[in-house]
């Protein structure tokens, strides 16, 4: 079913009697959540755009590259960093709360997510939040919406944060070091006044250091990092950020099991030594990208969290006995027929 | 202000229920039942509105918070919680029924991890000394509500409260990485995780800015940044508010990223100077705007600022050159509320607009306030549009009281109707429950109160707050008005 819009939609919700999957482009998918469904891709348009306000509306359906585009024209992006990838939509980013290595700076999707409009499992129109950069006036159910991988309500339209872009980009490049000398630079790296906007390193073993700002304050900011960093080796500044653009390719390419961890930097070193294949790490060792043969799954500790994004579904670990019984009371308030159903 | 009736027999029940409590509490002075003791906690910052509790309970642990609380749900008990009590929207306002658990006694730092940037704290622990505690590593905690010094991590989370920095670094949401909280029916349970991801649905993001209706939360875990370098903020003086407006759209636009965009208009502006005289030019729309960094990264930024402000014709640009001129800068913006409250009584409006209609906004307010015959002097976050009209009045005057409630609700009302927001940091708390619906539709604030239903089926944690009353009266267990 394709609504061209959201009277059609709650339409469709109210009189449906098997289940729903809710999907856009269809592009970050996790094992399980492909199945035929709500297709969004029909309510598409930008309903604002305010470049003086740092505002942006859209319909879910919009395309990403869409919207890139339209604040690419007027030297803006998106407010966090969501990973482009084709046909993928607005609403589809928002229900996976991507969010890239700026979140280290400026926060994951939810965090530029200001309003949200949706269609509940009982066909009622919602809206939710606003259009204004601070808004504490009822429960923030912006955040439940975001990340929700379509398990509460269709979302039909979204207003985010945006922001300039900066005027220059730089990238310091650390080599040679081992997995406790990557995790140790990060970590001394982010432990400074530096704003640095994304740290990870490459499958190649390349720490990875990105600095944005104005031209005089990126050159400065490179030179007090490279002091910083001396412990560690020689940095190399190279102009823009194609290294991180290598780092979000990682997460997206490739073809066997793909894991998707996330920990505290300080666990890193420990989850590092016990992954089977290639891997990549952003947010300063809060996340892993790790790939592994079929039958692996990663030994957490408390705290650590893992979803195999590729391969078979497997979301560790299981949620505690209470978190469970909201995020079911929850899904099943909102969506009492269970019909969009979601993640195992 | 309407609360609803008190249970009659819940306070009947007085003598039995504190027996059950004080059992729980290893300290027997954590329960406070003596009414002289209990009217300091009738009221929190909005103080027109006072109501002692029945009792207080002051616990020391989460264990604590859990077991008294079960006994509440055993008992039928409402239940307030409450940080430092320095809301302005009344939402640790008590009912005569209810019990009000303060968190005082839990204060503690329980971990600091510079590695991984973050602190984790009891949640009676002040605003400031999350700070403090981290300040000597080289980090700060972000958000800065005015109240800082006083108000508790836990209602900062309660009311997802903002500050002056926040255009930057974000509200208490974008800086809250995990909570413990205890529901209800006691149960506890730990939300967010390792970059605030929790296990399913965003829970934390939903428990912030719930204004303490949904569990209580007892320790949380914050994000810490590395300390700037150093700020400095800049004074730019405009005749009109369209062309201030402009300005700051202007820099925002620019890719500058201030950490502050303040405003004041002129009779915030004479009222702060009769009070601190803090050297501001008279003017119709004062901006200081605050940048970060080293020297010569401040100088550059700056530059750029000053290379915006003079296209806009400005009547003074003034850059501070020194850690004194600084002070002075911030002097008079951080005396306004002061200030204002030398001169009269004045009630604080906190809606959020967007930021592209602000000259028609302060055009509006200035109408209403002549209409209503009452004055209105504004100072705000201009960067993201968060208002902080002061309506003046006489609170020893029959019925102005009323007639600035009157003019408040206006313009909120005008706040959202040009695209904003009845509250951008404050909470709704008591003081605009009943406005909820300028805001929301009737299927807007019923999936809002779905929520509750799933943490709190009783409805009785800060039942009262937050919705209409006739909308939350049904679940409430009483009878629409």
């Amino acid at each position: 079913m394709r609504p061209e819009n959201e009277a059609d939609l709650a339409a469709m919700i109210r009189a449906a009697n098997a289940p729903l999957r809710i999907r856009g482009g269809g592009t970050r998918l996790h094992p399980g959540e492909d199945a035929p469904g709500l297709d969004m891709r029909g309510l598409t348009g930008i309903t604002l755009y305010e470049p003086a306000a740092l505002t942006l509306v859209a319909r879910a359906g919009t395309p990403l590259a869409e919207i890139e585009a339209v604040l690419a024209a007027e030297g803006q992006m998106l407010g966090f960093e969501p990973d482009p990838r084709a046909g993928s939509t607005i609403g589809g980013v928002a229900g996976a709360n991507a969010s890239g290595s700026r979140r280290l700076s400026a926060g994951a999707c939810r965090d530029a997510m200001l309003g949200v409009r949706f269609v509940t499992g009982t066909g009622e129109i919602v809206k939710n939040g606003g259009r204004v950069m601070k808004n504490v006036t009822g429960y923030d159910l912006v955040k439940l919406m975001a990340g929700s991988r379509g398990q509460l309500g269709a979302m039909t339209e979204i207003a985010l944060k945006t922001a300039p872009i900066p005027p220059v980009r730089a990238t310091l490049r650390l080599d040679g070091l081992d997995d406790a000398g990557a995790l140790a630079a990060m970590v001394a790296a982010l432990s400074g006044p530096y704003d640095i906007s994304g740290a990870g390193r490459l499958p190649d073993g390349r720490v990875i250091l990105r600095l944005e700002g104005l031209p005089g304050s990126v050159e400065l900011r490179a030179q007090a990092l490279s002091r910083t960093l001396q412990p560690y080796g020689q940095p190399e500044t190279v102009e823009g950020d194609a290294d991180f653009h290598a780092l979000r390719d990682f997460a997206n390419g490739g073809a066997g099991a793909l894991w998707r961890i996330v920990l505290r930097p300080s666990q890193a070193g420990a989850m590092l030594a016990q992954l089977p294949g290639r891997y990549a790490i952003d947010w300063g060792g809060a996340l892993i990208w790790a790939e592994a043969p079929p039958g692996w799954a990663p030994a957490l500790r408390p705290g650590e969290r893992a979803v195999r994004v590729r391969g078979e579904a497997a979301s560790l670990p299981a949620p505690d006995p209470v978190t469970a019984r909201l995020n079911a009371g929850l899904r099943a308030s909102f969506d009492p027929r269970g019909l969009f159903g979601g993640m195992a | 202000m309407e609360m609803p009736a008190p249970d009659a027999g819940v306070i009947a029940r007085r003598e039995t229920i504190a027996a059950r409590l004080c059992a729980v509490l290893s300290d027997p002075a954590a329960l406070i039942t003596d009414p002289v003791e209990t009217r300091a906690y009738e009221c929190d910052a909005l103080s027109a509105y006072r109501c002692p509790p029945l009792m207080v309970v002051l616990p020391a642990t989460t264990a604590e918070v859990s077991a008294v609380l079960k006994i509440c749900a055993e008992e039928g008990v409402p239940v307030v919680p409450r940080g430092a009590g320095t809301s302005l929207a009344g939402g640790s306002m008590p009912t005569a029924d209810a019990v009000v658990i303060g968190l005082a006694r839990m204060n503690a730092v329980l971990e600091i991890s510079a590695e991984d940037r973050l602190i984790r704290v009891q949640t009676g622990r002040t605003n400031l000394a999350v700070t403090g505690a981290v300040d000597g590593q080289g980090f700060f905690y972000a958000p800065d509500p005015s109240s800082q010094l006083a108000c508790a991590i836990g209602g900062n989370i309660a009311m997802n409260s903002g500050g002056a920095h926040c255009l930057k670094y974000g509200v208490t949401t974008n800086n809250l990485l995990g909570a413990r909280v205890v529901l209800m029916d006691g149960s506890v349970v730990d939300l967010g995780g390792p970059m605030g991801e929790g296990l399913g649905l965003d829970l934390l993001g939903v428990i912030c800015g719930s204004e303490g209706q949904l569990g209580i939360v007892t320790e949380a875990t914050l994000r810490i940044l590395p300390k700037p370098a150093g700020a400095r903020p800049v004074l730019i003086a405009f005749d009109s508010a369209e062309v201030a407006g402009a300005c700051v759209a202007e820099i925002i636009r620019s890719g500058i990223l201030p950490v502050a965009i303040e405003y004041m208009d002129r009779p915030c502006i004479a009222a702060t100077e009769d009070f601190c005289g803090a050297g501001y030019p008279q003017c119709e729309a004062l901006l200081i705007v605050e940048v970060e960094g080293t020297p010569p990264e401040i100088a550059e930024q700056l530059g750029l600022i000053r290379d915006i402000a003079s296209r806009f014709n400005p009547l003074e640009f003034r850059e501070s050159g020194s850690e004194e001129e600084s002070r002075r800068i911030w002097l008079g913006r951080k005396s306004a509320f002061g200030a204002m409250g030398v001169i009269s009584d004045y009630m604080c409006l906190d809606g959020t607009i967007p930021v592209s209609r602000l000259p028609e906004v302060l055009a509006r307010i200035g109408e209403l306030s002549d209409k209503a015959g009452l004055r209105v002097a504004n100072v705000f976050h201009a960067g993201d549009g968060n208002m902080h009209p002061l309506i003046l009045f006489d609170a020893n005057q029959p019925g102005d009281l009323e007639r600035c409630e009157a003019l408040g609700a206006e313009i909120l009302r005008l706040c959202v109707e040009v695209g904003g927001c009845l509250t951008g940091e404050h909470g709704v708390g008591v003081e605009k429950r009943e406005l909820m619906a300028a805001q929301y539709a009737p299927a807007d604030l019923e999936a809002q109160m779905a929520v509750k239903d799933v943490f709190d089926p009783g409805w009785r944690l800060n039942a009262a707050k937050v919705f209409p009353l006739a909308a939350s009266a049904a679940r409430r267990g009483q009878d629409a008005a």
